[in-house]
């Protein structure tokens, strides 16, 4: 992979155990890149051509630590921990870009399922993180609200 | 008219005040001395915030118009005038009235003189730290102290830290502070005697690899964090909380390598931490989020005592206490501009606080004696400048003011300034919470000028801007202020429009907040036309037009004499019964 182990661990500061900057992957590295999926233009097909038809249940054991209010919605930081036991792959939509899937990280078994990226955002939208274990999806949603800014004071 | 101490004293409004000053409140032989402070407990911990490097007594008015919206609909600290006076017992027509909200203001500011001042503040906070024991006091200072004025801005804040040095500041966290250069942050908090802390600025990662300075490079943390204070037998943990959007409301550009953030769950973590590791008799926050923010964060965040808060201004009166998962908090906010000092007394056990007794001591500076060594401090600092500071440019023929959530006067002046010497349809001038007031018959000087507009990006700007353009400004800066949810404000008031006019729904959901948008002259603001628009303080980059000081300075040589006959304040929508709001 493009991203040396010093960076890796220098990236998430040493608290988090994996993350990937998905940006730095190529896309033939993956085993079964999910086309469909990347592209996507709504959500609701996002999901389905990832996940198919499988019952999705909100959940509030998955942790989104992202900002309220993006400093630069071009650079969004996003970390994401969930405490689901055998959780398999966790996706990232945010529902306001062209193509909502994000990036999808697959945990394998001795991996902490907890993860980080930087995405893009154009506009204010919600963050929404799904979480597969066993045949069931988990999802929680997070605002990230994107100004045009500058009259604080 | 001025008030003699006698009859100042005899005035004062503490009688209705059962609990609000207590061990006074029912005493008939110290009702006459607000300054007299029993101690109570174990520690006293004092508190100042956003005195905007106002060095002299000030006139400042308090709002009239504080909107709270979903759950702040009514709470603290959005109460003005009388529902204000109601809520926490204080009597109209007293000392206390006068400072806390905007009643009868000329003639009460006539009455009761200038607050504030940093030579009458020191007299005030020597006092206390006597009658306490000043080794079991602290004085925070929650920030924007290093801008405000002239002199800060030509001393690119180090005056303040002179000042602050010599007050005795022991911690002290920021937002305006950072609007100077990194190294010049870095330069004044190395002269600074007390402890800066800020566990929710970090410095970026590249900049990090880049080889940037940092408190600790593996938590990222651009300056302590906590810090630890021994008051007698009793520990404090004191935790920083910097302005969270500090980068987005104000230019990023200065500051390229550090990142804020509320960072809720960090905090979370760090009062943990603090809690096992250090012990503590009692964990506080002292921060600059603002009253809304603070208010839900103690909700989330347990662990945490007090939350000494600034950034919203809010001169509130006592402590609002926040219920949590694990007990209690109690979060408060001290004014602005110099205006107060708070003073809590807390008894202390089981490693938190047990009881408490506060008070926000508005600073009279009739009252006060000013302190000879810091009065010759600011002498000092002020003499090479005295000829601009006070160059006479106008005469106020009414009252000027900026505090209010949608327009002050002064404000209209500035976006008069802004459209005639830009030959500009419409103004657009930010919703500062800074700025002193001027009296009726009063001079406005070039210092008054610099009160409401210095600061280290005052370029001003002339361009076309569609209807559209103009209507996305105002409903993010609707938004900025009145999304429900307090984690998404940024603390601030309404931008203030000059030339044209406009209704708002502040309870309406993002976009849909703002409409009949109309010129002056009562056209309908197109959503595809240009409109000739001009301004100042440009958080995205730097503006090519004067300093704004500069075009109000002129215009007001021009104008002479300045009559702000009607207030530009927009047509409300749904608001009608809030105790926010008083327009008699």
């Amino acid at each position: 992979m493009g991203v040396s182990r010093r960076q890796f661990f220098k990236s998430v500061a040493g608290t988090i155990a994996y993350a990937a900057v998905v940006s730095a992957v190529p896309a033939r590295l993956f085993a079964a890149w999910n086309q469909p999926a990347f592209t996507s233009e709504t959500l609701a097909a996002a999901i389905a051509a990832k996940y198919g038809n499988m019952p999705i249940e909100e959940s509030s054991a998955i942790q989104i630590k992202s900002p309220e209010i993006a400093e630069n919605g071009a650079y969004v930081p996003v970390s994401i921990a969930t405490t689901i036991a055998g959780a398999s792959s966790i996706s990232v939509f945010s529902e306001a870009n062209f193509s909502p899937l994000v990036a999808s990280f697959n945990i394998m078994p001795r991996m902490k399922p907890d993860v980080s990226l930087r995405l893009r955002m154009a506009k204010t939208a919600n963050i929404i993180v799904l979480v597969q274990a066993g045949g069931k999806l988990y999802r929680t949603v997070r605002e990230v609200k994107v100004t045009i800014g500058g009259c604080g004071g | 008219m001025q008030l003699s101490r006698r009859d100042f004293l005899r005035i004062l409004g503490i009688a209705g005040a059962a609990g609000l000053v207590p061990g006074l409140a029912n005493s008939a032989t110290h009702t006459s001395d607000m300054y007299q402070m029993q101690g109570f407990g174990d520690v006293r911990l004092m508190h100042i915030t956003d005195t905007h490097a106002q060095l002299m007594p000030i006139y400042y008015r308090e709002p009239n118009l504080n909107l709270g919206v979903g759950e702040a609909f009514g709470r603290p600290p959005h109460l003005v005038t009388g529902s204000l006076l109601k809520y926490y017992g204080i009597s109209p027509n007293t000392p206390l009235a006068h400072a806390y909200t905007p009643l009868n203001y000329v003639e009460a500011a006539q009455k009761y003189g200038k607050l504030g001042g940093f030579a009458h503040l020191k007299t005030l906070v020597e006092k206390a730290r006597g009658e306490f024991g000043a080794s079991k006091t602290l004085l925070f200072d929650t920030g924007d102290t290093w801008q405000g004025s002239g002199t800060a801005f030509w001393s690119r804040g180090s005056d303040m830290v002179e000042v602050c040095n010599l007050l005795g500041v022991d911690v002290m966290t920021g937002h305006w502070e950072f609007t100077y250069l990194e190294e010049e942050v870095r330069k004044n908090l190395a002269a600074f005697k007390g402890d800066f802390v800020a566990q929710n600025v970090k410095v970026k990662e590249d900049a990090l690899f880049n080889g940037a300075q940092a408190f600790d490079e593996n938590s990222g943390h651009a300056f302590r964090p906590y810090v630890m204070k021994e008051l007698g037998k009793h520990r404090i943990a004191v935790i920083g909380q910097a302005f969270p959007y500090t980068p987005i409301a104000n230019p990023g550009r200065f500051i390229p390598n550090w990142t804020f953030g509320i960072n809720a769950m960090d905090l979370q973590e760090l009062v943990r931490t603090i809690r096992a590791k250090e012990k503590p008799d009692a964990v506080v926050l002292i921060s600059h989020n603002g009253m809304d923010v603070d208010i839900k964060l103690a909700s989330e965040v347990t662990g945490i005592d007090v939350i000494f808060g600034g950034h919203t201004h809010d001169a509130v009166p006592q402590p609002f206490v926040v219920r949590n998962a694990s007990g209690r908090t109690l979060v408060t906010n001290a004014g602005t501009n110099g205006k107060f000092l708070a003073v809590m007394d807390l008894k202390l056990g089981n490693g938190g606080v047990k009881e408490f007794r506060y008070k926000l001591l508005p600073v009279f500076a009739n009252e006060l004696k000013a302190h000879s060594g810091m009065q010759a401090l600011i002498n000092q600092i002020r003499a090479p400048h005295l000829d601009k500071l006070q160059k006479p440019l106008a005469t106020a023929g009414s009252l000027l003011y900026r505090r209010s959530n949608f327009d002050g006067p002064f404000d209209q002046v500035i976006c008069d300034a802004l459209r005639k010497r830009n030959d500009a349809q419409i103004a657009l001038s930010p919703g500062f919470r800074w700025g002193t007031s001027v009296l009726p018959g009063q001079t406005i000087t070039m210092e008054n000028v610099l009160d409401q507009t210095c600061m280290t990006y005052p370029e001003t700007y002339a361009r076309d801007m569609s209807g559209t353009e103009i209507k996305n400004i105002l409903e993010d800066v609707a938004d900025n202020l009145f999304n429900p949810d307090p984690y998404y404000q940024q603390g601030g008031d309404m931008v203030r429009v000059g030339g044209m006019t406009y209704r708002i729904d502040p309870a309406a959901g993002f976009g849909k907040r703002i409409d009949e948008m109309r010129l002056d002259n009562g056209e309908v603001v197109e959503a595809s036309k240009k409109y000739r628009v001009a301004g100042w303080a440009t958080v995205g980059a730097k503006s090519p037009g004067e300093p704004v000081w500069e075009t109000v300075a002129a215009h007001l040589q021009d104008v002479k004499t300045v009559e702000i006959k009607k207030l530009n304040v927009p047509m409300l929508k749904n608001a009608g019964h809030n105790p926010g709001l008083d327009f008699s």
